[in-house]
């Protein structure tokens, strides 16, 4: 070994912890300038905005959900026409679920997962800032779209041939199609990330049976992305190939097939309800164990019942399908899939109502957005068990029923555990406390607001209302319950409001949080309130699953260096120490690879010449992008 | 402009013909069986939700007395107690599954169709075709008579997009899916005039595709069908030639089609005997004169977006036409 060689292999071993402190910072930090902000690759930096950005386009969502109830507050209104109805109902759904849901969930998990299991950066950072990159471009490209009247209006479920290129004129579907491409690359990118995080980069001795619940549901997510967004992508390629260069993928006349279409787009379509939801399980979990202090009864079911969900929910998708004329064999396979995962989703709520009977209950407001879950979640559970079934949904589909049911499902099951999340994690994103005391109104408003707007709707379904309907007519009696909803609607939008001025004033002004402000047990509260760039000094050794409440002082790992970015890869199963890697610096090329592939995606709308051309700059970005640099990481 | 004043007027006071159009309000045995598995489904779901949300109340409100070392023993009690939750919720789940296996096989027992009629979705109105011997006997448009008692085939198909027949009073929906022929049975055990509407989203006006089915006894209903069988009336007053003659003489004829006259356009509903629907423009308002006239003169503002163009028409011509349309019973 030269004497460059070991200058350039100084280890935190015989270091002291402020020495480790300065030197760690001085290789893991951001500079602070725009430069900085564009190249970095921190994930807890790229997490924050991504979270910032999907809570944006989340607040985007609701207000085209308030112009809706506007227009339906009675019969007849004229107050938006049916173009532009069409436009925002398309809109809202893709927006809230591919830009808000399941981004939001991914966007935590980026900020979390590399802290829950004890590392300094999630696997692939370059990927992570990229991923982020086209997740905005993708944002803007959709909202540009719809602000100059070009926004898609053919539902986000794009049904040809509706969306195809007799019916669907203008550029509005290929717009839909291309948002779809960006957040499914942002997405695929995530989720192979945090695969490989948790997989090969926990902290010595957290083996697969201590793993947090939250990092187990992310997990799983990831696995689902990977094998469901495929089958989405695909889909909206055809479309755009059938719109763009005329085949005729879709087209029964040219020996095309309509209901390809479908089959393609639910077999990614059911999964996604669960990629959205099984986050949303480990943040409940999470909670409930920290405000009960007790370990979540069952960890090794609620593993099974995560596992068992993933793999249940790519049998379900038919039952979206259930009038579209099927055999009936196919449809009673179906019926019994889909009221089959019932039993996993209800041994996770008795496992949660045994901790939390076992337990020793806080009622912080995380735990009250935990109980409204429960409540909720429940309603959305049951409701999913009827539209499994063939012949009760020959009554209810496509109605207010089915919209009745999916909200109770996504925003009690997924929204709610989203906002307790935020509030419980908010001191370590921001080093200060969200408000108590806001904090309950926000529940409640939120709480009720949303059950006087959602619960009619199961009602109006009954009575006959489809869904995606501008208006309706006078003699139909459904003027009244829609008036009730549209007024209940505000109720639920002032919540939101209201926890909105919450988030901002807390970042401000908000009671500065210690590491630990709950107690709780799992590695993320191990650190600083924000953790530093580098996560953690010494990486931390794990002895059981709730690490922070173990008696004994928390163990550390020493020996990585503190020169260059550097992280522990160990085994999948037990988590024991295999290497050091290095981890890559900050780099703009991500940002300009993104910029090349938006430039891509939003040209080919309009020539397939664009994928020729177009594939010169993502090649001199992808080659500026792996380019050796000659810093240490590249060399280790 | 004049037209303008009358139009709204229009709008604000007349409303389609109403019939019954609700899942729990149901006159036919497709409908009867469906409410009932859905009376069982919502009972279900109600008591296992009350039963979850009354444990969630009992386990945050219950003070715990116990000191640690009783801890194992309460552990032991709840892995039982989930443990028998668990089985419970996979037994009602079975239970529940074959519940709606039973009930689609009583909907499929209901017995052999008797008649067949051909129901076409178009963007957005509904072609309804009457067979004799395999072949188109007559057209008419979102409107089927059916005799009571009767168990109607519907042959279901579409000419564009997706669409989703839906008259919740007699049976649950059907899809209309291009390149394909789906089916559906519908059956009304009393007369009454029950109403639809298409349920999968299909464009600008998917929210007024609407149609009645009208169950007749078998006395009207025969006399119905004898009177579509028949060619257009000859009218009788001078109006009402002017108003066929403006008819034949002006696009309208290009797309719509009044047999017994040469208007033989297949576009557009068929008007041979449009004066006798209950409805105009796929249930947008009750076929009066004053409708028609309304829906002649401004069809784009009535239901924007649909196929149908404004043909100018002088309002002596629009008044003719109109009259002349209103008599064709």
């Amino acid at each position: 070994m030269t004497a460059h060689d070991r200058a350039n292999d100084l280890r935190d071993t015989d270091l002291d912890l402020a020495d480790v402190d300065r030197h760690l910072t001085a290789i893991w930090r951001t500079p602070r300038s725009f430069w900085g902000a564009l190249s970095t690759v921190d994930h807890k930096i790229i997490g924050r905005r991504y979270i910032v950005t999907a809570f944006v386009f989340l607040f985007l969502g609701g207000i085209l959900s308030l112009l809706m109830r506007l227009q339906l507050s009675r019969a007849e209104a004229r107050f938006i026409g049916p173009d532009r109805y069409n436009q925002i109902f398309t809109m809202h759904g893709t927006n809230m679920m591919f830009l808000f849901a399941v981004p939001v969930m991914e966007a935590i998990a980026v900020y979390l997962v590399p802290l829950m299991v004890g590392t300094r950066n999630i696997a692939f950072p370059r990927l992570n800032a990229f991923s982020y990159w086209m997740f905005l471009a993708g944002g803007i490209v959709l909202w540009a779209a719809f602000i100059i009247d070009a926004g898609p209006d053919v539902g986000w479920f794009a049904y040809v041939p509706l969306s195809g290129p007799q019916y669907g004129v203008g550029k509005r579907a290929d717009i839909w199609a291309q948002m779809i491409t960006f957040t499914e690359v942002s997405a695929l990118a995530v989720s192979v990330e945090l695969v490989v995080t948790i997989l090969k980069q926990r902290a010595p001795g957290m083996s697969l049976d201590r793993v947090p619940l939250f990092v187990w549901s992310m997990l799983v997510t990831s696995f689902m992305v990977i094998l469901a967004m495929p089958a989405v992508m695909i889909a909206s390629t055809s479309l755009i190939l059938d719109r763009l260069v005329g085949t005729q993928f879709f087209n029964p006349a040219e020996g095309g097939d309509v209901l390809l279409w479908q089959h393609l787009f639910w077999f990614f379509g059911h999964p996604e309800v669960y990629i959205i939801f099984l986050p949303a399980v480990g943040m409940v979990s999470t909670i409930v164990t920290t405000f009960t202090r007790r370990p979540v009864f069952g960890y090794l079911s609620m593993v099974m019942a995560l596992v068992s969900t993933g793999v249940l929910a790519f049998g379900l998708w038919v039952h979206h399908m259930f009038v579209a004329g099927l055999p009936r064999l196919g449809e009673s396979f179906f019926t019994a899939s889909s009221m089959a995962i019932a039993v996993p989703a209800g041994l996770q709520i008795f496992c949660w109502l045994a901790t939390i009977w076992l337990g020793r209950p806080v009622c912080k407001t995380p735990l009250l957005f935990v109980f409204g879950f429960i409540i909720t979640f429940v309603i959305g559970g049951m409701t999913g068990v009827m539209v499994a079934s063939v012949p009760f949904d020959t009554q209810v589909h496509d109605t207010y029923f089915v919209v009745a049911h999916f909200h109770y499902v996504l925003v009690g099951g997924a929204v709610f555990p989203l906002l307790g999340a935020i509030y419980y994690w908010f001191p370590k994103f921001t080093g200060r406390t969200m408000s108590e005391n806001l904090g309950h109104w926000v529940f409640a408003l939120v709480f009720t607001g949303f059950h006087l707007t959602f619960f009619p709707m199961h009602v109006l379904g009954l009575a006959g209302m489809p869904r995606r309907v501008y208006t309706y007519q006078p003699e139909l009696a459904w003027s009244g319950l829609n008036l009730m909803i549209s007024l209940s609607a505000l109720v639920l939008a002032s919540g939101f409001l209201l926890f909105a001025i919450d988030v901002v004033r807390s970042a401000r002004t908000g009671p500065v949080a210690g590491p630990n402000p709950w107690g709780a047990p799992t590695l993320e509260w191990a650190t600083a309130s924000p953790p530093a760039p580098y996560n953690f000094a010494r990486i931390p050794v794990v002895r059981s699953g709730e690490p922070l409440w173990d008696d004994e002082e928390l163990c550390v790992a020493t020996g990585l260096c503190v020169d260059r970015r550097e992280l522990l890869v160990s085994t999948v199963a037990s988590s024991t120490p295999q290497a050091r890697e290095s981890s890559p610096r900050d780099s703009i090329w991500p940002l300009l690879a993104a910029v090349a592939a938006s430039m891509v995606l939003v040209w080919s709308i309009f020539t397939p010449w664009a994928v020729v051309w177009g594939s010169i700059p993502i090649a001199i970005a992808l080659i500026g992008w792996f380019w050796p640099k000659g810093v240490p990481e590249d060399e280790s | 402009m004049n037209g303008k004043i009358p139009l709204i007027f229009v709008i604000g006071t007349l409303a389609g013909c109403a019939g019954t159009q609700s899942a729990l309000d149901v006159h036919g045995e497709p409908a009867v069986h469906l409410r009932q598995l859905m009376l069982i489904l919502i009972f279900v779901g109600v008591t296992v939700w009350v039963i979850v949300v009354a444990a969630l109340a009992y386990a945050v409100l219950h003070h715990r007395s116990s000191p640690i070392d009783r801890a194992a023993r309460s552990d032991r009690r709840a892995r039982f107690i989930v443990t028998s939750l668990v089985v419970a919720t996979a037994v009602i789940i079975a239970g529940l599954t074959v519940a709606s296996f039973y009930t689609t096989r009583l909907i499929d027992g209901i017995g052999e169709p008797e008649m067949t009629v051909v129901v076409r979705g178009e963007q957005w109105w509904w072609r309804v075709t009457y067979l004799q011997d395999g072949q188109s006997a007559f057209q008419t448009a979102n409107e089927i008579h059916i005799p009571v008692g009767t168990r109607v085939r519907l042959q279901l198909e579409s000419a564009d997009v997706v669409h989703s027949f839906w008259v919740p009073s007699l049976a649950g929906k059907q899809d209309l899916v291009p390149g394909r022929t789906n089916t559906l049975t519908i059956h009304a055990d009393r007369p009454g005039v029950y109403r639809g509407q298409c349920a999968e989203f299909c464009g600008l006006q998917h929210s007024h595709m609407a149609l009645l089915v009208m169950a007749d006894d078998e006395a009207s209903y025969r006399r119905w069908y004898a009177s579509q069988l028949a060619e257009s009336l000859v009218p009788d007053q001078p109006e009402l030639a002017r108003g066929k003659a403006a008819f034949l003489r002006k696009p309208c004829a290009a797309c719509h089609r009044v047999r017994g006259t040469t208007a033989d356009g297949t576009t557009g509903p068929d008007l041979t005997h449009v004066g006798s629907r209950g409805t105009i423009g796929a249930g947008l308002f009750d076929r009066t004169r004053g409708t028609l006239a309304a829906w002649i003169a401004d069809p784009q503002t009535l239901k924007p977006g649909n196929n149908m163009p404004a043909v100018p028409l002088t309002s002596d011509e629009l008044r003719s036409v109109s009259a002349y349309l209103e008599s064709l019973k």
